[in-house]
């Protein structure tokens, strides 16, 4: 069976009742902070507070190890690319060909490092504790973006999952029509160009659905599930600028800011 | 709280869609009053589904489409109506909107502007009426195709509209999925007032709620118009020529000389099936398809029927087991899911419940010559077997058509036409009278029953009970629990 991308997320803990729009933006913060400057000591200091904050996500370790490990691999993989082919500077520790380890391609290597996944970690935990209705909610109550537009796209991530059971469908009907033989990227086009044409037949079925159900008219729409800001929100936004913060203090107190790589 | 009954005015109104060079409805002068019950009834074609879009306020302007004479509900153009005409389409997957039961009935409200206060009440009251108890943040996922039906009509009722359609609802839905559906809408129309008007090519589901039938003709205006009796009475034979299922006048099937001792093509013993490795949905299934005979596998949604008809045509690897289909390999291997996509063409065809997923070419033409080419057989003969399957499932009109433009009952007989053109020996068949229409029933039923005689095996999995009454020779139920046969 495929996952549906829209169960609902929910939990027992304090950040499943976080507004997801203050979620965003405390990752947001604390992204920002890190980016601003390419230097280990902001990145690893971000890394640190949010180490902290994990204990609280209330998402459980292995869940949230597995889907880490995408953010770790790339992050190792950058490093150990940036360590061997870095501008050179510094003491050298080791040359073959193009690759040059050198004291600074390591400290740039760690930067890299600990920056991706000062970024990362906060991303992952967001996806993994945000639901997508509630999202959408708060992007069209909290942010005040269209709502037409919020709703429409909600109502759209819902027909992913459907569509790969669709792709799987058509590829075992191309094989009972006999044309699975030939060439497999004619195939994957030709079969990519009918999922197309299910999907457009999908989502208009859908929007008549919504339509037939008032969406879309110009009457004012009220809101059945609040979405606002409470305390609890404020606070989390707080401590991601804080976080964003104290990274930034202590990188340039320490002299290793350097603002956007310069 | 009761929504007020509207009433629906037609006077000389008709509709062309702006692709189309004829008019999908003419000529119609109709009056509803408010609170009626009304069965729309009309062949394939006679510009039901057009009404009733049109009467949601659905059909768009100008550029949609030509508009001639006038069309009201409660006085006003239904576009204006919009919100006090609640509509349920015939797909139940394409009418959830929302992940949660909860927000999905509260949908409608919110676009309506309903106050939040209001809107809680009106959810758990519209879910009630249509026996839906399941708490407000169940996943709408994981629901039956009776389930999301219901879903969409409380998501209709929590509007309150004065005007209530039905579009088909309960054609795609197996047996358990209609009765459900036509539960909750007795339930709802024993609490509200509002007019009701349904289509169904399925009469007998609906007779007994309706105080009136109308019939549309195909030819422009209104053909009959009465009380269910009256109507079904004096055009019962006529609607069931043209493909409505009317009680008394079912389509008649063939006499089939049954229990044909024909030789064995496909035999599993111990077979395991599932879609994905390692998961299996069934298992110890021992089957013995032979020639000139019909295997029907019937059961429940979610019993592996269709995992199971899926394997036997070779597009999915049997998971234990197994299956031997050597009599009709012709030197491959014994497993029809190890032959190649152009060998096993010519061996097994296989026709999928939904035929939109099977259709490769852009017309119908290119899409019978599909099968033909790939299996090898050369022109002359590949001319004559689809000059044959063309005459037989009456589809020389519309060669040159789009597959995806036809309608459901065309589209059904194109989809068994390209399997019938490879000569299969075997045919594994999906649903194939799922939403079909009494007219497509009864010739494809003809036709099956021509292909045993001929010598063909088939494999059904189905759910249509009055197929496996005309067709089938042995019956696999899978609605026995794992492992207690």
């Amino acid at each position: 069976m495929t996952a549906d991308l829209l169960t609902p997320t929910a939990g027992p803990q304090l950040i499943y009742r976080i507004n997801p729009v203050a979620k965003m933006a405390a990752a947001f913060l604390i992204g920002l902070g890190v980016l601003l400057s390419i230097d280990w000591v902001s990145a690893s200091v971000a890394l640190a507070c949010e180490s902290v904050l994990l204990f609280w996500a209330g998402v459980p370790p292995r869940r949230l190890a597995i889907r880490l490990s995408p953010v770790l691999v790339g992050a190792v993989t950058a490093a150990f690319m940036t360590a061997l082919y870095a501008p050179e500077s510094g003491a050298s520790y080791l040359n073959i060909l193009f690759a040059h380890v050198t004291a600074g391609s390591i400290e740039l290597a760690t930067a890299t490092f600990a920056r991706i996944l000062a970024v990362g970690v906060p991303a992952v935990v967001l996806f993994l504790t945000v639901d997508p209705t509630d999202l959408a909610d708060g992007l069209a109550q909290v942010l005040r973006l269209p709502a037409r537009f919020v709703i429409g796209a909600l109502a759209a991530v819902r027909l992913v999952g459907l569509f790969i059971d669709d792709w799987r469908s058509l590829e075992r009907a191309r094989r009972a029509r006999g044309v699975a033989d030939r060439g497999r990227l004619r195939r994957l086009l030709s079969q990519a160009f009918a999922l197309l044409v299910l999907s457009i037949r999908r989502a208009t079925k859908l929007a008549t659905a919504m339509e037939a159900r008032g969406f879309g008219s110009s009457a004012p729409r009220s809101w059945a599930r609040p979405s606002s800001l409470h305390r609890a929100d404020v606070v989390l936004m707080l401590i991601g600028a804080l976080i964003a913060a104290a990274s930034i203090t202590v990188s340039v107190a320490t002299g290793h800011w350097r603002f956007l790589g310069t | 709280m009761q929504p007020r009954p509207v009433a629906v005015d037609a006077r000389g109104w008709g509709w062309r869609h702006a692709d189309r060079p004829g008019f999908a409805v003419s000529g119609l002068d109709l009056r509803i009053e408010p609170g009626e019950r009304v069965l729309l009834l009309g062949a394939s074609g006679a510009g039901k589904s057009t009404l009733v879009a049109a009467l949601a306020g659905l059909l768009g302007d100008e550029e949609a489409g030509e508009e001639i004479g006038e069309l009201r509900v409660d006085g006003r153009n239904p576009r204006d109506a919009r919100g006090g005409v609640g509509l349920v389409l015939q797909d139940p997957d394409s009418q959830v909107i929302l992940a949660r039961v909860g927000d999905d009935v509260a949908f409608g409200c919110e676009n309506l502007g309903v106050p939040r206060d209001e809107i809680w009440p009106r959810v758990r009251e519209a879910l009630d009426a249509v026996g839906l108890a399941l708490p407000l943040d169940h996943p709408t996922s994981g629901l039956s195709g009776g389930q999301k039906q219901r879903l969409a009509l409380a998501g209709v009722l929590a509007m309150r509209p004065g005007l209530l359609l039905l579009d088909e609802p309960t054609a795609n839905l197996d047996p358990l999925g209609v009765a459900e559906v036509r539960e909750a809408m007795a339930q709802v129309l024993d609490r509200t007032r509002a007019t009701f008007i349904v289509i169904e090519h399925r009469v007998a589901v609906w007779a007994d709620l309706v105080t009136r039938v109308i019939v549309l003709s195909p030819g422009g205006g209104v053909l009959a118009d009465g009380t269910p009796d009256q109507v079904l009475r004096a055009e019962g034979a006529r609607l069931a020529e043209s493909g409505v299922w009317v009680p008394g006048f079912e389509p008649a099937a063939p006499a089939r000389d049954r229990g044909a001792t024909g030789t064995p093509v496909l035999e599993a013993r111990g077979l395991a099936v599932g879609r994905e490795r390692r998961v299996v949905i069934r298992e110890g299934i021992d089957l013995t398809v032979s020639a000139s005979r019909t295997l029907a596998v019937t059961g429940s949604n979610g019993t592996g029927k269709s995992t199971l008809g899926l394997t036997l045509g070779g597009l999915l690897p049997p998971l234990g087991g197994t299956l031997d289909a050597s009599a009709i390999a012709g030197g491959l291997p014994a497993e029809p899911h190890r032959w190649r996509s152009r060998d096993l063409v010519s061996r097994i065809g296989s026709v999928f419940q939904d035929p939109e997923h099977q259709f490769v070419a852009a017309t119908v033409a290119a899409e019978l010559a599909v099968g033909p080419k790939a299996a090898g057989v050369e022109s002359a003969e590949a001319s004559r077997r689809i000059d044959a399957a063309v005459e037989r499932l009456r589809l020389g009109h519309l060669l040159e058509a789009n597959p995806f433009t036809l309608s459901g009952g065309e589209k059904r007989r194109l989809s068994v036409a390209t399997a019938l053109v490879t000569r299969p020996a075997l045919l594994v068949l999906d649903e194939p009278t799922f939403g079909q229409d009494a007219r497509t029933w009864r010739e494809l039923v003809a036709l099956l029953s021509a292909l045993l005689d001929e010598g063909s095996a088939l494999v059904a999995v189905t759910h249509d009970a009055a197929f496996v009454d005309a067709l089938a020779d042995d019956v696999l139920s899978f609605d026995l629990p794992v492992g207690a046969r």
